[in-house]
């Protein structure tokens, strides 16, 4: 399905991000529209997680600009706090509060930041709950779940928020293999329903269902940028070429 | 009966003497612990600031009250302190103001330790869903850093209710001089005395701390499932 037409939703200029000296994103260009499904791919140390970083006000950038919503999220006068709860992030590594429930967990941020109605947020905590299969689960804490049910939860905590788009950072790279596919159907499901996201993962099936394009990044910079059909069937460049053959046996 | 010894806590108000003394040291422990803990908290928020300054600063605040016995401390207080501002300062005051300041250090270095063990990716969690800078102290690092510290506070705890023994020194009464004052009033008539009355407040000592550590075993025992 071609989104290019849809409203420009995140657009990414020539950024530019080091640490210290080493310049990790050189030069990146992106435009997301509304309902698009971007997935990141590239080898490790590439610079994604940098990226989807980037974008969340997590690291600082060297140069370039970030446009959320036709805003700029360069500089020191970005409300990070509000622009935060309209961009999603889950990250590789469980990063659910281990002292709170999933309930608390989920409930945080909605009424301490959003100051919304606690019994609104309930009711869409609970609806989301039940479509990722774990409405049981609501008075257990995070060490009582299996890395795939807390994956799924920390998926409902920042959709709970309304988020304009999802960032999702290896979700499943910690998860064991018969974990992987109740995370990915989640994600495959938000695709559906038309949330835009921005996707790194190291599946590549999973990858070539849910992009309506692939960003390819090596060494900072984007290698290359097409559908998921082309990419995966066809790709241009030599360094796509060697990544994928990675994946085949 | 003339030659049991124990006798000599029955008489007269010796019992009721040995209590004041005891809640005049607990006393003293208590407020201090609380007033320590308060600015031992916000001390351990400043230690984790990015300021070098800053970390300058309570670095070197620790390690003068590591450095200086407790004791120079009373002394410096009661004594120098007092007459170089020329007011005046009961002991129990000055004994709460040490006690106080000592915990708040030792407090704060608990508090760090307990910040820095907790994950990073806690703190971008609670950013990624739009918690405040205070938001994310209260109800994310806060509450978990308690749990880890507690152990080592308890510990603090019963250190600071142990070394208010050193009160004695800038003429508070405390337990352990009432006993002194009972021992040298009776001593003659019962040769025991003293092993009578230090039994006894060895006993108190006991009782203030080992709750202490059994609360702390027990909450560490609730946290961890
Ligand atoms: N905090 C940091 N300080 C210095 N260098 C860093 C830091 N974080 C990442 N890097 C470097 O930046 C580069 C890009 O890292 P990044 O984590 O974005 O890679 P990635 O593409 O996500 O890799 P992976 O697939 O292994 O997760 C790497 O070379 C890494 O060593
Ligand atoms: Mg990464």
């Amino acid at each position: 399905m071609n989104k290019e037409n849809h409203q420009v939703l995140l657009e990414i200029k020539d950024l530019h991000k080091e640490y210290d000296t080493r310049t990790v994103l050189d030069g990146i260009h992106l435009r997301v529209h509304k309902g698009e499904v971007i997935v990141v791919l590239g080898p490790s140390g590439c610079g994604k997680s940098t990226l989807l970083r980037c974008l969340n006000g997590l690291e600082s950038i060297q140069g370039g600009d970030i446009q959320f919503d036709g805003e700029s999220l360069i500089g020191p006068n970005v409300d990070w706090q509000k622009t935060r709860q309209k961009i999603g992030m889950v990250f590789q590594n469980y990063e659910l509060f281990p002292h709170m429930t999933v309930i608390e967990n989920i409930l945080l941020g909605p009424i301490k930041v959003q100051k919304r109605e606690k019994k609104e947020v309930m009711d869409q905590a609970t609806q989301l709950l039940e479509k990722v299969g774990l409405s049981d689960r609501k008075d257990s804490y995070p060490r009582q779940l299996s890395g795939g049910q807390k994956q799924r939860i920390a998926i409902v905590r920042a959709l709970c928020m309304n988020p304009e788009i999802m960032l999702f950072d290896e979700v499943t790279a910690a998860l064991d293999p018969e974990m992987v596919r109740e995370v990915l159907d989640v994600i495959l499901g938000l695709a559906k329903q038309g949330m835009t996201m921005m996707i790194v993962t190291h599946e590549m099936g999973f990858a070539q269902a849910v992009a309506d394009r692939i960003l390819f990044i090596d060494e900072g910079k984007v290698c290359e940028m097409s559908e998921p059909k082309e990419f995966f069937t066809n790709p241009k460049t030599e360094r796509a070429q060697q990544f994928l053959n990675i994946f085949q046996f | 009966m003339q030659n049991l010894g124990i006798n000599v806590l029955f008489e007269g108000t010796t019992l009721q003497r040995l209590f004041e003394g005891l809640m005049m040291t607990a006393g003293i422990a208590f407020i201090s612990i609380i007033i320590g803990s308060f600015l031992g908290i916000g001390m351990g928020l400043l230690r984790t600031s990015k300021s070098g300054i800053v970390q300058f600063i309570c670095r070197f605040y620790l390690e003068v009250f590591r450095i200086i016995p407790i004791l120079v401390w009373l002394f410096i207080v009661y004594f120098g302190v007092t007459n170089a501002l020329d007011i005046h300062l009961d002991g129990e005051i000055v004994a709460v103001i040490v006690f106080s300041l000592w915990g708040a250090a030792e407090m704060g270095d608990i508090v760090r330790g307990a910040l820095e063990s907790l994950p990073k990716h806690q703190i971008e969690s609670g950013k990624a869903i739009g918690l405040s800078f205070w938001g994310l102290y209260r109800y994310v690092l806060i509450p978990q850093a308690v749990r880890r510290m507690l152990p080592g506070a308890i510990n603090l705890s019963t250190r600071m209710v142990k070394t208010t023994s050193l009160v004695v020194m800038i003429g508070v009464i405390d337990v352990i001089k009432v006993g002194q004052q009972i021992i040298e009033r009776s001593v003659i008539k019962v040769p025991t005395a003293s092993f009578w009355v230090y039994g006894l407040i060895f006993i108190l000592y006991f009782i203030i701390c080992y709750p202490l550590s059994k609360l702390s075993k027990k909450l560490e025992a609730k946290w961890e499932n």
